[in-house]
């Protein structure tokens, strides 16, 4: 899986779960969702959701809010995971 | 049927005490407890104690039942944070021979539990619950928002334990402020410390911490960090018979989610759009004060320092 494919992916993922009121093919990559109005409860959809689409479990350690941050932050912890091109 | 938390050596010592002393009654069931005429005596002082602290907000009073509509748990996704806390009521339906097998299974003490039928009513897990659709089914709220004293009603958690500052049913003191994020956030922080102060003017030893709710599982475990990480619970801890200090009061700030969940929203005035409004409560554990108490000055209410007999009236 190439990273845009990843990126891609977390985007769909995002549009799908973090109830945004804006759209979210249109927030840049570092972005805060949260500041872009995902709720902790959203945020835990977006968790689940990503760990369905990458087929990952992610580890206890990785269970917080800064993980979920924003769209690069995902795509680090999933590297971290072995997701993206290195794996 | 949920795990019993057994309890400490000093926490079972306690409760031994209480109810030896005719403080607290048994009734067989960890976290089921009756309360003697001197423990009421205690929880009534406290919550007259409470009211006074909270007079000059001029809030307004509601009283429930310990009972909400199932539908309402289920649209504040309490199952989703909470599912092994709540507790719903079913009830029989069936024919006469249903109800004779259910009467042979019961009277032998088995599984009776096919014969139940899920009601539209489940405990109230928390005293504000309630308080959110009233105020919402009056429309948009005026710029300066509510204040609501729920009074002390009984709450319902699922958590058996031998720990007397553990019970299934409890009285949770709650009050609730709706309106914009600033007054509803300044409301809550001079709550939290204006609550150190009156349990330390009881003669107890409190004190405030950040705290998580006891959110379920793996999402729980995030939800908590997450709620730890925005300060958005705040708990107020005093020392009962736990190695650790007890939380007595909580000071919750909701952001949004009651609003959206029940539309609450501020109306527009002098220029300013309506807005969703937010909402924060706080909760005094009326039992947790009274076993704090006990703990701290004895059970002979009448050795009681005078200072805080006088701030309780206690006469």
């Amino acid at each position: 899986m190439s990273d845009a494919t990843v990126i891609e992916q977390i985007r769909n993922v995002i549009a799908e779960h973090a109830r945004l009121p804006g759209e979210a093919a249109d927030l840049p990559a570092g972005a805060s969702l949260y500041e872009a109005g995902m709720t902790s409860h959203a945020s835990v959809s977006v968790m689940l959701a990503l760990e369905d689409a990458f087929d990952v479990e992610f580890p206890d350690r990785m269970l917080t809010r800064e993980v979920f941050e924003s769209i690069d932050a995902i795509a680090a912890a999933l590297s971290e995971l072995a997701v993206g091109s290195s794996a | 049927m949920a795990e019993l938390q057994a309890g400490t050596p000093e926490e079972s010592a306690f409760l031994a005490e209480l109810i030896d002393a005719r403080m607290l009654i048994g009734s067989g069931v960890p976290g089921l407890l009756g309360r003697g005429e001197r423990f009421e005596r205690i929880r009534a002082a406290v919550d007259a104690l409470i009211t006074r602290a909270g007079a000059d907000e001029e809030p307004e009073r509601m009283a429930f039942p310990p009972l909400i509509p199932r539908r309402q748990l289920e649209q504040i996704g309490y199952l989703k944070s909470f599912p092994h806390l709540a507790g719903s009521v079913f009830s029989f339906e069936g024919d006469e021979a249903a109800a004779a097998e259910q009467e042979r299974k019961a009277s032998l003490h088995q599984d009776w539990s096919e014969h139940q039928s899920q009601t539209d009513l489940v405990l109230t897990p928390a005293a504000c619950y309630p308080v959110y659709p009233a105020i919402a089914a009056r429309g948009p709220l005026p710029p300066e928002g509510v204040v609501v004293d729920a009074g002390g009603a009984y709450v319902f958690r699922h958590e058996p334990s031998g720990d007397p500052a553990r019970l299934q049913m409890f009285h949770q003191r709650e009050m609730v402020r709706i309106g914009a994020p600033e007054a509803v956030l300044d409301w809550r922080a001079r709550w939290r410390d204006r609550a150190v102060e009156l349990l330390r003017s009881i003669g107890l030893d409190a004190r405030f911490d950040v705290a998580n709710d006891p959110f379920f599982g793996r999402s729980g475990r995030m939800l908590a960090r997450s709620q730890r990480a925005q300060e958005l619970k705040f708990e107020v801890l005093v020392p009962i018979a736990s190695p650790q200090p007890t939380a007595v009061a909580s000071f919750n700030y909701h952001q949004e989610h009651f609003a959206e969940v029940h539309g609450l929203t501020i109306a527009a005035s002098d220029g300013q759009p309506a807005s969703a409004a937010h909402t924060a409560c706080l909760g005094f554990g009326l039992e947790r004060i009274s076993l704090a108490l006990l703990r701290a000055h004895g059970l002979e209410l009448d050795r009681w320092p005078a200072e805080v007999r006088e701030r309780l009236e206690l006469t």
